[in-house]
């Protein structure tokens, strides 16, 4: 049986100490932000814009089209994960540079980066592992808290998380539309009419340069390119997906409620304080361990405690911080979930069959679940 | 333009390679081979820095540019955008005008700069840019443009007025009047009046001095120290000055000189450079400062809360998210003034700079677009 470490409950004077903690760091890297880092993500850029430049030539090279798929997908990987992801955050808006600026970067994928924005910087951001309001718990089809209630619709909880696996990046194009409110009535299909507009453009784009224009340019090797494209996006998809997954649904991970969260007064009504904001951000999110290859490769994603403590921090200062975040979270009692890519990927697979079924709650880590401990005197 | 160029232009332009390199555009491969290719974007390389006064603490250098060809050409008396990364790996813009005469498409221009203590810019292209560094450009932009040309038969009389770099929109103008064949003979003049701190601080001088010798219709008038822009003075020289079409150009005091001075009349033209806070009107200012949102035409006193929550009190409602500085939504441009950011206390007075209106509070007067 796993012992669950129980997370500790931080008084209010503790948890303002653990978010000064948070914010000194913070203040530290921004300070240093330069050069190194600004020569780091134009070499990323620079290695990506190659590989796709080779892997879309090697297309014309029947025998070499294993490589070419490969260079594709890892030039999707890199612009969806180290790049996009990252440069959306506004982790680079420093620089001044329109290329490497959140707010106009769009990504190689059919989502649209604006409503991607939207949905992931706010919202996701904000009310990280808040049940009913980050959206990114179950993502709307799927049951990945216990707290969900439970509908034989979840007997297909494993298939459906295939299926999001395979076509990920048409599940994230579509997250804005809020598909399950619709079927729930609690939003009319009216309001998706704008986001419709903006998905539709971003999928025609894709899918002319993917599935058309690039496959046509190789001639007689149209079929064959077409399926290469298809590859590489499926391969990005499977990547990113897992990655993804592994940042808030391995156990050791909590969920939080709202009224939980409204821990301070404010000027209207209760809020949440920045001490506890830092603190449902580090409960809620779980690190892969790997090398330096592996955590580019997931864009940093890897160090997800990290990237949801400083998420507007370039993301290759994570590894750099990792070591005094886990200390300060031991020092405070806090659990840092951490686990090799398998054990990761393992214990959310594990998740997704679980709460397929009704079923009695597993242990949690969190400090409200803690089990009442019955202290009985020894029989003298 | 040669042939190869305009194919080139064709292909670079074209929507199938827009398609080709979609989302990121055929700019951001290009670069990775030459930073001088460019299908839209507009890049230029430094050609050579010449000194034009050697004042220890703000010397003035003339930058030619010769940019990239798509590079439209200028109007003489605009401006242009210049981004530099200075040391730091920040790429800073701002704004400068041309002073040369007006250019076509992808010919090379220049720009005159005073290197300011602070201006983080104009020191480095004074002085450190070297013959080879690129620069980001847009294209020019401007309404400070002159409204005829030696080819129009009119008998204007054309009035400049400039202090301190001021000089540089009308310099351009002046240059391409004589450049294109304005020479006076039908009746035209023009009045060319300056303002410098001191002799030695007069930019052009050598030019302007030839320019006053020439036989052509322009009157130069140089003025230094302590002869400041005064009513009387512009009217001594031109006393229909009300009437004349006019082009002023310099720092701000001078400028609302000229402004009361001309009373709202249709033939000023005016351009600002944005050196430190433009200063209100005597009983206009509040102590805190004002907090001006250009887009809606709002403004209210300053009562130091974030810009956000201003805005909103004003009735104004820009886009948030947040509302704790993480997720970006509220960033809007301000054109100029000091914030405070509330949760590090850090302030900065950069002009045009992008903010987190969301945790960020005036401190003194500050001009928001929204």
């Amino acid at each position: 049986m796993t012992t669950t470490h129980i997370n500790a409950k931080l008084t209010p004077e503790q948890l303002k100490a653990f978010g000064e903690e948070m914010d000194t760091i913070r203040q530290r890297i921004l300070a240093d932000l330069g050069e190194e880092d600004a020569a780091y993500i134009r070499g990323v850029v620079d290695k990506q814009r190659k590989l796709e430049v080779a892997g879309r030539a090697l297309m014309y090279l029947p025998p070499a089209w294993p490589v070419a798929v490969a260079a594709l997908s890892l030039s999707k990987i890199l612009d969806n994960m180290e790049i996009g992801h990252n440069v959306m955050h506004g982790q680079y808006d420093w620089m001044g540079d329109p290329g490497l600026n959140s707010r106009m970067y769009e990504w190689d994928n059919v989502c649209p980066s604006d409503q991607w924005k939207y949905s992931h910087n706010y919202i996701h951001h904000t009310f990280t592992n808040i049940l009913g309001k980050d959206r990114d718990i179950g993502y709307g089809i799927l049951r990945m808290d216990e707290e969900q209630p439970w509908h034989p619709y979840y007997l297909g909880n494993p298939l459906y998380a295939f299926l999001l696996m395979v076509f990920f990046e048409w599940g994230v194009a579509m997250h804005d539309l809020e598909v399950e409110n619709i079927v729930k009535g609690t939003r009319k299909l009216e309001e998706n009419a704008a986001l419709h507009q903006g998905i539709m453009r971003k999928v025609r784009r894709q899918a002319l340069k993917d599935y058309v224009l690039f496959p046509a340019l190789t001639g007689p090797l149209f079929p064959l390119t077409l399926t290469g494209n298809a590859i590489a996006n499926l391969t990005r998809n499977i990547w990113a997906y897992n990655i993804i997954f592994c940042g808030h649904f391995p156990s050791g991970a909590e969920t939080f409620s709202e009224e939980e969260c409204l821990d301070e007064d404010g000027p209207d009504g209760k809020q949440e304080s920045r001490g506890h904001w830092y603190y449902r951000q580090v409960l809620g999110s779980a690190n892969i361990s790997g090398g330096p290859l592996f955590h580019v490769l997931s864009g940093n994603l890897s160090h997800q405690i990290e990237h949801h403590l400083f998420p507007d921090l370039p993301a290759r200062r994570y590894p750099e911080i990792s070591a005094e975040i886990r200390e300060i979270c031991e020092r405070y009692g806090l659990e840092y979930t951490t686990g090799p890519l398998r054990k990761q990927v393992g214990s959310v697979v594990k998740k997704i069959c679980r709460l397929a079924l009704p079923g009695r709650k597993a242990p949690t880590g969190h400090p409200e679940d803690a089990p009442v401990v019955d202290v009985t005197p020894a029989a003298a | 333009m040669t042939i190869q160029r305009a194919v080139a232009q064709r292909i670079l332009g074209s929507r199938t390679l827009a398609a080709l390199t979609s989302p990121h555009g055929v700019d951001r491969y290009l670069e990775l081979v030459n930073p001088m290719w460019a299908a839209t974007e507009v890049r230029a390389t430094v050609v050579d820095v010449v000194r034009e006064t050697d004042d220890a603490a703000a010397p003035v250098a003339t930058i030619r540019l010769q940019p990239t060809h798509t590079w439209r050409g200028h109007r003489a008396g605009q401006y242009v955008q210049v981004g530099v990364e200075v040391p730091g790996a920040r790429r800073t813009t701002r704004c400068f005008s041309i002073s040369s005469a007006e250019s076509g498409p992808g010919e090379p221009f220049t720009i005159t700069v005073r290197a300011h203590e602070e201006g983080l810019v104009s020191k480095y292209l004074v002085r450190e840019a070297q013959p080879g560094l690129v620069v980001h450009l847009s294209q020019a932009e401007g309404e400070f443009t002159l409204t005829e040309s030696p080819a129009t038969p009119t008998n204007n009389h054309l009035l400049m007025i400039s202090g301190g770099s001021g000089i540089t929109p009308v310099m351009s103008q002046l240059r391409t009047l004589l450049r294109d064949g304005y020479d006076g003979k039908a009746g035209r003049r023009v009045t060319f009046l300056h303002y410098a701190r001191s002799r030695e601080d007069q930019i052009f001088a050598e030019e302007l001095q030839r320019i006053a010798w020439a036989d052509n219709g322009v009157t130069v008038h140089l003025r230094y120290g302590d002869d400041v822009f005064t009513e009387e003075g512009l009217r001594r020289l031109v006393p229909e000055y009300r009437d004349t079409d006019t082009w002023a150009c310099g720092p701000a005091g001078m400028m609302e000189l000229v402004l009361e001075a001309y009373a709202e009349s249709p033939r000023l033209r005016t351009e600002y450079f944005k050196l430190g806070t433009r200063s209100l009107a005597a009983g206009e200012g509040s102590p805190e400062g004002d907090l001006a949102f250009t887009t809606s035409g709002k403004s209210a006193p300053n009562n130091g809360a974030p810009i956000l929550e201003q805005a909103e009190a004003l009735g104004l409602t820009p886009e948030f998210g947040c509302r704790m500085g993480i997720c970006l939504t509220c960033t809007s441009r301000k054109s100029e003034g000091t914030v405070r950011n509330v949760l590090t206390g850090e302030e900065s007075a950069l002009p045009d700079e992008d903010i987190r209106i969301c945790v960020s509070a005036p401190v003194g007067d500050c001009v928001i677009e929204i």
